[in-house]
């Protein structure tokens, strides 16, 4: 059978409509292990709720602080989880987790070649580019032709690091900060960072002009 | 011989889809299972995608992302003795039975 779609991209059934035999076997999963206390109907509700209240605005907090303060971006990248759980940012269930620093002359990407690995306490659900075949075998040989479907085209003496995520490594990119920020605030900094940036696949927003 | 999701390099692919779906019910159910599974200790995450990558070429190419979640989470609750395959299937019939016509 030749699949024409992307992961997820298929995806108009719900319950009030036909589901696939996929989805028909993840409730019947549910129910099974209900019905044998291996999970109760609350754990598997407050985990959803956990997972959506995991957003990229604690991932634009750390760099909105990173870039407003050199001492709290020494102590994010030496020790990043320690950092997290001092916000109260639950960090815990990833294992090493990197930050990795863009400059004018070195640029980071992060993917997950083989899966969808994510810094997901930081960033929430990874978006649905970022699982596809297209971005999983683009991004490690033709990481600047990536950049430039996001919008961003990278002068050639820029070294682009391209970071392949695993089961036990996830990455988080500070990018740069925008010019012409300097007397914006923590709060208005974070409105700068989106998702993308701390991918590494675009820059922050650039700074509304007042 | 390299498999199929080991597809980083892989020089075959096109412009990239940034279009976002909204998720079905089912598949926040999916991601929450898998997770929760996880804190529970029950899975790791090494051992899903171990049964996501043993997944013939055909299914995992043709799968939707949450649809090859769940075919590799049954794989390692049966394999952890946790359910059987048929009671899934008597599951389904008993929730298709249940649900009625769409």
């Amino acid at each position: 059978m030749a699949h024409e779609h992307e992961p997820g991209e298929e995806h108009e059934a719900g319950p009030r409509h036909e589901l696939s035999h996929w989805a028909k076997r993840a409730y019947a999963m549910r129910d099974i292990l209900i019905e044998k206390g291996v999970v109760t109907e609350a754990d598997i509700r407050q985990q959803a709720e956990f997972t959506e209240s995991k957003t990229p605005a604690n991932g634009a907090r750390l760099v909105a602080l990173s870039w407003t303060d050199p001492e709290f971006k020494a102590r994010f990248m030496a020790d990043p989880k320690k950092v997290c759980a001092e916000m109260g940012i639950d960090a815990s269930t990833l294992n090493e987790f990197v930050i990795l620093e863009n400059t004018d002359k070195l640029r980071h990407m992060v993917v997950c070649t083989l899966c969808s690995c994510y810094p997901r306490p930081i960033l929430g659900r990874p978006p649905d580019w970022y699982k596809s075949f297209n971005y999983r075998k683009r991004a490690v040989n033709d990481p600047r032709g990536v950049m430039r479907e996001f919008g961003l085209d990278l002068p050639d003496d820029v070294e682009v690091r391209v970071h392949d995520s695993t089961a036990d490594m996830r990455y988080l990119v500070i990018p740069a900060r925008p010019p012409g920020t300097g007397n914006l605030s923590v709060e208005e900094l974070e409105k700068l960072v989106t998702r993308d940036s701390m991918i590494g696949v675009m820059d922050a927003l650039a700074a509304v002009p007042e | 011989m390299k498999r199929t999701h080991d597809m980083g390099g892989d020089t075959d692919a096109g412009p990239i889809d940034r279009t976002e779906h909204a998720m079905d019910d089912w598949e926040v159910l999916a991601d929450a299972l898998n997770q929760v599974l996880g804190v529970k200790g029950i899975k790791c995450t090494d051992e899903t995608r171990r049964a996501r990558e043993d997944m013939d070429s055909e299914a995992y190419l043709s799968l939707s992302y949450y649809e090859r979640w769940i075919a590799s989470l049954e794989t390692i609750l049966v394999e952890k003795g946790l359910m059987t395959r048929e009671e899934v299937d008597r599951k389904v019939a008993e929730l298709e039975e249940r649900w009625g016509e769409p």
